[in-house]
């Protein structure tokens, strides 16, 4: 057998059951690789059930950067005999498999082809443990300790970062120091340390962070100046409103009478927490929602009044795969055309594509100025690998010059130097109008809100004429609206070449990574990030100079690419689609793969046409 | 079409304590059927607005969909109004009065988009206690969709099309009382000395202020086998201790009549009188109030007044612990924390 010998270049995934402490844990053993200095990307596989059921926590160890799925898993340390089975099959040839032995493997599972390393984790915490709960906590801190004697980590790293993460609990810091020492004592009296694959210190995380992005949202809430939060909790949402709750608590109480500069209220449905952003939002507050998938479908109806009203709406879908009793916690970007096209009559809506925690904290707090300037909604589109997962990402950073942009709002001063106040009229030529809050003044600016059935003086009509300028107005304030959301990331390869990805969201790392291997295969590509809907020019002379745009995205139907072949001219034979949708992130083998098979001269039928030739879709 | 009602006045009109006329608080004219009970209601809500001498643009008026929902373009002219979607006012409302608690709310709503599409968010906007008023306009049908039975109609009840309703009743009073409301009132809308001062009750409430108002619609359901008609209200109404409402800066002593059974001092200082005609309950107790709402269904009768008034409201901005200063008036200086609270983060995640 050949072990795989590898320095700081990995995949590690723990096997554990839910509601068993494993988290904390598993955490701690990727941060101490992030403090290291090893750009590392952690992430949960979990199952919509709050115990017993298996999860996952892959890691991936990459010093070139990587921060996509790679695929494959080289190491396994698995703590659930209910996944084992499926735990082993997974692992590379060469790979290594760590279990505890307390009891002893199946026969039937015994792999010759990888290295299996027993530790007897239950006996070890019977031993030295009385207490239920704590066996059970601290037997997940003792393979964190074997792991660093297993895989050379620096025991001091891990026993600082104990040290922080309980600080003001110091009487827990000891005994979680205590466990790792007993994995750590363990390993090297029984094994070869290190094994083949191992870690090195190294100096490639700069002054990289480690946040999930919901909370970058949730903090960008918070900078971007929301006082109102309504919502409705759905995975993987949720912790984007406890994330502004937990940092409004600090910053937004009124330090003279103690009451609190915000309100969050949690709605009965959906659609009374996005009926209560519009009445907000119309009522001069900044306000938002954060909701999933299913969510998203049943604020529909609202979406479409608030784009016809025009009244600033922010909300924050944190993509999932399917229905409530699809995947509902595990990763896709599969609302693109739901939220795009939300709703009835004609509508579009803004929609932006953040693919870092970093990016989720400047879009979040800018989606508030864009939904003032431009009086429509805003819909962030995240996703739970983004939201749910700590990511390695730039540092937050807020410029404190700037300024909020609260749009075209009138006071009473304006009021009284203007002949007429027209909500909806076009006195600027950019299709955006003048809005006025409730109350301003006693006698000027108060007009009637309701969608299309109204002149340019807010007063009521039915006539043809009416609705169709207006609608030809919404039209043009979309030319607008390009102007002023994010232009894409465009990377070119360097040489010259007629092809391209594109790829937005968490697609990215994988994507570039796909580029890379490419780029060795002697394929060249260049690439572009998309970054918000409407798509600014810039898309378009990218697609324009490429003959063929390998468009890459985590959802069944290639939504990205029917929105782009909606919006444009472009058919189907420059567009060529790299899907994924098994409710993992994509990974960057995955796409290299589909590319090839996409390439002239291979042999290999491409996923979709397989599909349509078996007569089950007919995407092409 | 709609129309701007002519600004000429004659000029011996009565004028409030703000200098204005009753037309100050007019809308536009009403396109409604001639005879609908809602123009009524329209005309309550101007009279019990310009009597308490409310700044108009200090008031905003919310709908849903209906014939109802369309009433607030026919009255106060000089308010922000929004008829937003088909059952879910109370939602826009609650957003609303989160950004700015220094305005009046006024919903507005039918018992179509009440008491079916609307259902969960009336009882939400309820339990939360919502400082606002909403004024269902009851006709037992939906009157815009050309008269189906709506869930308040009657078992037993017809309407223009002759099929007598088989389903049970959804009482929004009986609802409201279950669901914790703090004000709760019945009238209906060819009685405005009755349906006036429990409007100017329900505004001087703080919190979330109900009035059920029978409102028959006269293209639909005002025939002889409906029990929303003008004439089966009329005869089968019974009303509850009458009401006066003496706003806070008027002296009390300006009571019409002596002898009232409950004088309550509301939130904002106005005095509610209520003398004891019909009153055979205590609207000041919950438990009261719903055993005579059981007891007039019993009989047969529809009970009208103010049927309950929870003097120790606590409404939802009490319970959020909002500051006092309405949230839309905070600066950027107070909502942004600044650079240097991101730097100690980014310390913390590394
Ligand atoms: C989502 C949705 N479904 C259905 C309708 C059609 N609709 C308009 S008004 C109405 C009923 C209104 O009844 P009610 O609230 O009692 O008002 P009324 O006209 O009787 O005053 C319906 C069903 C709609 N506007 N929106
Ligand atoms: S249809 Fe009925 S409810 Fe509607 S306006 Fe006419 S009378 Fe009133
Ligand atoms: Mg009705």
């Amino acid at each position: 057998m050949k072990r795989l010998e590898s320095v700081n270049d990995f995949v590690i995934k723990f096997a554990n059951v839910n509601g068993t402490g494993s988290a904390s844990a598993n955490n701690l053993f990727a941060k101490a690789l992030f403090r290291m200095g090893l750009p590392v990307s952690p992430k949960n596989i979990f199952p919509s059930n709050i115990q017993g059921l298996p999860t996952w926590y892959e890691v991936r160890v990459c010093e070139q950067g990587y921060l996509g799925r790679r695929g494959g898993v080289d190491i396994i340390l698995s703590v659930n005999p209910q996944s084992m089975a499926q735990d082993i099959r997974e692992i590379e040839p060469g790979g290594y498999f760590i279990y505890d032995s307390t009891k002893p493997l199946d026969l039937r599972l015994v792999r010759n082809d990888i290295t299996t390393i027993g530790l007897p984790l239950t006996r070890i915490c019977n031993e030295k443990y009385k207490d239920p709960r704590q066996r059970q906590l601290f037997k997940n801190v003792i393979y964190v300790g074997a792991l660093a004697a297993l895989l050379d980590m620096d025991f001091k790293v891990l026993t600082d970062l104990v040290a922080d993460q309980f600080k003001g609990k110091e009487k827990l810091i000891l005994p979680n120091i205590k466990a790792l020492e007993l994995g750590h004592q363990y390993a090297k009296e029984n094994f070869d340390c290190p094994i083949g694959i191992r870690v090195k210190a190294a100096d490639k995380v700069g002054d990289k962070i480690l946040l999930d992005g919901n909370t970058a949202l949730g903090l960008g809430a918070i900078y971007g100046g929301a006082t109102v939060a309504a919502w409705y909790p759905i995975t993987p949402s949720t912790s984007v409103v406890d994330a502004f709750e937990k940092y409004a608590r600090r910053v937004r109480i009124d330090p003279g009478t103690g009451r609190r500069n915000y309100a969050i209220v949690q709605a009965e449905d959906e659609l009374a927490a996005i009926g209560m952003v519009i009445g907000a939002s119309w009522n001069g507050a900044r306000a938002f929602t954060a909701t999933s998938g299913p969510g998203l479908s049943l604020m529909s109806e609202f979406l479409g009044l608030a784009y016809f009203a025009e009244i600033p709406t922010v909300l924050f879908d944190v993509q999932r795969a399917g229905p409530s009793t699809g995947m509902p916690t595990r990763t896709q970007q599969s609302d693109v055309l739901a939220a795009a096209y939300a709703s009835h009559g004609d509508t579009k809506h803004v929609l932006l594509f953040p693919s870092t925690p970093k990016e989720c904290f400047d879009f979040g707090a800018h989606a508030f100025d864009l939904a003032e300037r431009l009086q429509t909604p805003i819909i962030l589109l995240t996703d739970l690998d983004l939201g749910m997962n700590d990511n390695m990402s730039d540092p937050l950073a807020w410029d404190d010059s700037r300024e909020y942009d609260r749009g075209k709002v009138l006071t009473a001063a304006d009021l009284d130097n203007m002949e007429r106040f027209g909500r909806y009229l076009d006195s600027d030529g950019d299709a955006i109008c003048y809005r006025t809050y409730p109350g301003t003044h006693p006698e000027k600016g108060a007009y009637f809100t309701r969608g299309t059935s109204r002149d340019e003086q807010a007063v009521y009509t039915e006539k043809g004429e009416e609705y169709e300028q207006n609608m030809l107005r919404l039209l043009q304030k979309w030319d607008t609206i390009k102007e002023h959301v994010p232009r894409p990331e465009i990377i070119p390869c360097g040489k010259p070449t007629d092809m391209a990805v594109l790829y937005f969201g968490t697609s990215e790392a994988s994507s570039r990574e796909a580029v890379d291997y490419l780029a060795r295969d002697g394929i060249n590509l260049d690439a572009m990030r998309v970054r918000a809907f409407p798509f600014n020019q810039e898309v378009e002379d990218f697609i324009d100079q490429h003959e063929r745009v390998f468009v890459i995205e985590q959802n069944r139907d290639a939504q990205l690419r029917t929105l782009l072949m909606a919006e444009f001219e472009f058919g189907p034979d420059k567009l060529k689609s790299v899907l994924c949708f098994d409710g993992t992130p994509v990974s960057a083998r995955n796409i290299r793969k589909q590319i090839l098979e996409h390439l002239p001269g291979n042999n290999v039928t491409p996923l979709h046409r397989k599909i349509r030739a078996n007569g089950v879709g007919e995407r092409a | 079409m709609s129309y701007q009602i002519p600004k000429f006045r004659h000029p011996g009109l009565p004028v409030n304590e703000l200098g204005y006329t009753k037309a100050a608080y007019e809308g536009s004219i009403s396109t409604l059927c001639a005879g609908c009970g809602h123009d009524s209601i329209s005309g309550a809500i101007v009279r019990a607005c310009h009597e308490l001498s409310l700044e108009p643009h200090k008031i905003a008026k919310l709908s849903g969909i209906g014939c109802s929902s369309k009433t607030p373009t026919y009255f106060l002219g000089k308010s922000h109004g929004f008829n937003s979607v088909h059952g879910r006012m109370p939602s826009v409302v609650t957003g609303a009065a989160m950004a700015n608690r220094d305005l009046l709310y006024l919903g507005v709503s039918g018992d179509g988009d009440t008491a079916s599409i609307g259902m969960g968010q009336f009882t939400h906007v309820i339990r939360r206690n919502l400082n606002m008023v909403y004024i269902v306009m009851n006709n037992g049908c939906y009157g815009l969709t050309k008269g189906q039975d709506s869930a308040t109609a009657d078992q037993g009840s017809a309407g223009k099309k002759g099929d007598v309703n088989p389903f049970s009743a959804i009482d929004l009073c009986s609802t409201a009382l279950q669901m914790g409301a703090t004000f709760v009132a019945r009238s209906f809308s060819g009685d405005k000395e009755q349906l006036v001062p429990l409007i100017k009750a329900a505004m001087s409430h703080r919190g979330f202020a109900l009035i059920d108002v029978i409102s028959p619609c006269v293209t639909f359901n005002n025939t002889p086998a409906s029990t929303k008609s003008y004439e089966f209200v009329r005869e089968h109404a019974e009303a509850t201790g009458t009401v006066d409402f003496v706003p806070m800066r008027e002296e009390i002593t300006t009571s019409s009549r002596p002898g009232a059974a409950y004088e309550v001092t509301m939130h904002d200082g106005s005095v509610l009188r209520l003398y004891e005609d019909a009153g055979d309950f205590n609207p000041l107790d919950r438990r009261s109030a719903m055993m005579a709402m059981m007891n007039h269904q019993h009989d047969g009768t529809i009970l009208t007044g103010l049927i309950y008034l929870n003097k120790n409201s606590r409404d939802l901005h009490d319970v959020l612990q909002t500051s006092h200063r309405p949230l839309n008036q905070l600066e950027e200086g107070e909502l942004c924390p600044g650079n240097k609270m991101l730097v100690n983060i980014n310390a913390s995640l590394r």
